[in-house]
């Protein structure tokens, strides 16, 4: 899997509700559709998403054939303290990409 | 179904015909552009007896096609430059105003000036409008200092010379809108021009292109030639690379994506559009902003004796380009006057032909044909083509060449 994009503001203040924004660049191939030869093309999606702060879960999604390609999510989380929130995407193929940012909170 | 309402219009309308056999049937285009004044001259050709009125506000227009070599400092806005002289030698009545209102059911337009055109068919060829506010921040005041350049005229020139006054080392940011808009390849042949301007004028400065999709008109041509003419000038950032634009602020100078806040010495947005407006209030719009069409007649699926033509319209597989609403304005103006004729239009098939530059004398094409299929017009697959992806240095070179025939050949055959 490609490197993601992440968008998280480096400096929160102790409290304050932030934005968090990932795009990941991959295929969702749905498993329906089939190749120029009529072959069925097969199934190869990211199927979990799990986002942590500070060691805790935050937000976990499960995804399904229905989404699109380069599945991008945007949610959000409270400032706590100072830490590494932690992005981790599963594939079909049983292929974990992990990435990280650190956020300072004031 | 179709056989009936056929029979009924044929026995309802009967009688007027005989009365209108005196007073000869009036045809009103809106909109001046290629499939305007292409429908207005083929109406006059294959109906002589009918009385065409053009409404067109402007006295000049600016052709988009080729405009992109206008900002590239290539090409002189004179050449872009038609007027509508030719029209009132072909006995089409040209009316300088703007269409402001359309009844479709007393089957009248009201113009800017206050006046009234009453008709018996309609052709709509109102061309794009900017959804502006689409794009937060991106408003009409936004577009003096962030051009968009989209419809040819001072915004042509603005950029160009925004371009030209471009600082040493400076960044240029430009932003293509998702589809659907007019001129699937433009922006990509505009990112290769302003490229080859900067390379030729500005060494250091660099361009790059947000992009709010993954994949574009003639796109392995076009990555090609980068590839091998701006190679660290020009770079495609794509949707799922982060390139969708979601606001712009004109004031600080600034365009937002998802992931990264630009601030460019220039930035040229092209932002989403829809139908001119008069479609939206003839009726003829969707939700979607277009206008769906019969793909043999043209006429509005929304409101009877109104047919939409050229880039407001919703024509399936052809592209919001020139040539294509030059062709539907030829098969429009056929099935318009087989209709007051009170006979059965014939399928068309259209074509659709558009050149790209990559630099001045590397050039490369794609050609479609179109026939009404499912209710839409579709490709015809193995009826046209695109450039081939390994062309030696002299095709493209002889490619470009052909893209000024072309242009020479439709501004004729639509301004005379």
């Amino acid at each position: 899997m490609p490197r993601p994009l992440i968008n998280v503001p480096k400096k929160v203040k102790r409290g304050d509700a932030f934005d968090i924004r990932i795009l990941i660049a991959h295929p969702m191939e749905s498993g329906q559709r089939r190749d120029d030869k009529g072959q069925p093309i097969p199934r190869e999606i990211i199927h979990s998403f799990l986002c942590t702060y500070g060691g805790e879960e935050v937000f976990r999604a499960e995804f399904f054939p229905a989404i699109s390609a380069n599945p991008f999510l945007t949610f959000s989380a409270r400032a706590v303290d100072s830490g590494q929130i932690v992005f981790t995407w599963t594939d079909d193929l049983g292929a974990t990409q992990f990435d990280s940012v650190e956020i300072t909170v004031e | 179904m179709k056989t009936t309402r056929r029979a009924v219009i044929g026995g309802v309308l009967a009688m007027p015909a005989v009365a209108r056999a005196q007073s000869a049937a009036r045809v009103v285009v809106v909109g001046g552009g290629f499939g305007g004044a292409s429908a207005a001259r083929a109406l006059r050709r294959v109906a002589p007896r009918v009385e065409v009125t053009l409404v067109e506000p402007n006295a000049t227009f600016f052709a988009c096609p080729f405009s992109n070599e206008v900002i590239a400092g290539l090409r002189d806005m004179a050449a872009q430059q038609f007027g509508y002289a030719h029209m009132a030698a072909a006995g089409i009545r040209v009316i300088p105003a703007a269409a402001t209102a359309i009844d479709a059911e007393a089957r009248r337009v009201t113009v800017s000036d206050g006046r009234t055109l009453d008709y018996d068919r309609l052709i709509l060829s109102p061309g794009v409008d900017f959804a502006w506010g689409a794009l937060p921040g991106y408003t009409e005041a936004a577009a003096a200092t962030m051009p968009h350049a989209w419809k040819a005229g001072p915004q042509t020139l603005l950029l160009r010379d925004r371009l030209a006054a471009l600082p040493e080392g400076g960044l240029v940011v430009m932003s293509a809108p998702a589809n659907p808009y007019r001129c699937p390849p433009g922006p990509y042949e505009r990112a290769s021009l302003i490229a080859h301007y900067l390379k030729t004028h500005k060494p250091r400065a660099k361009l790059i292109l947000l992009d709010s999709k993954d994949a574009f008109s003639k796109q392995r041509l076009f990555q090609n030639a980068w590839k091998a003419l701006y190679p660290g000038v020009l770079e495609w950032v794509s949707l799922s690379s982060g390139g969708k634009v979601i606001e712009v602020d004109a004031a600080a100078g600034t365009v937002k994506t998802d992931f990264e806040t630009y601030k460019p010495d220039l930035a040229n947005i092209i932002p989403p559009q829809r139908a001119g407006a008069i479609a939206a209030a003839a009726g003829v719009a969707d939700r979607t902003g277009w206008c769906p069409i019969d793909p043999v007649t043209f006429e509005s699926r929304l409101r009877p004796n109104i047919h939409v033509i050229g880039d407001a319209a919703i024509a399936g597989g052809m592209p919001k380009s020139a040539f294509a609403a030059n062709a539907q304005a030829k098969a429009c103006a056929q099935a318009v006057a087989d209709l007051l004729d009170h006979a059965i239009p014939a399928e068309p098939r259209l074509i659709n032909t558009c050149y790209s530059l990559a630099a001045p004398d590397y050039g490369f094409s794609v050609a479609g044909v179109y026939r009404p299929a499912n209710g839409v017009l579709t490709d015809i697959e193995g009826a046209g083509g695109t450039s081939a992806l390994d062309a030696p240095v002299e095709t493209r070179a002889q490619e470009a060449r052909y893209a000024e025939s072309w242009f020479k050949t439709i501004t004729a055959e639509a301004f005379g």
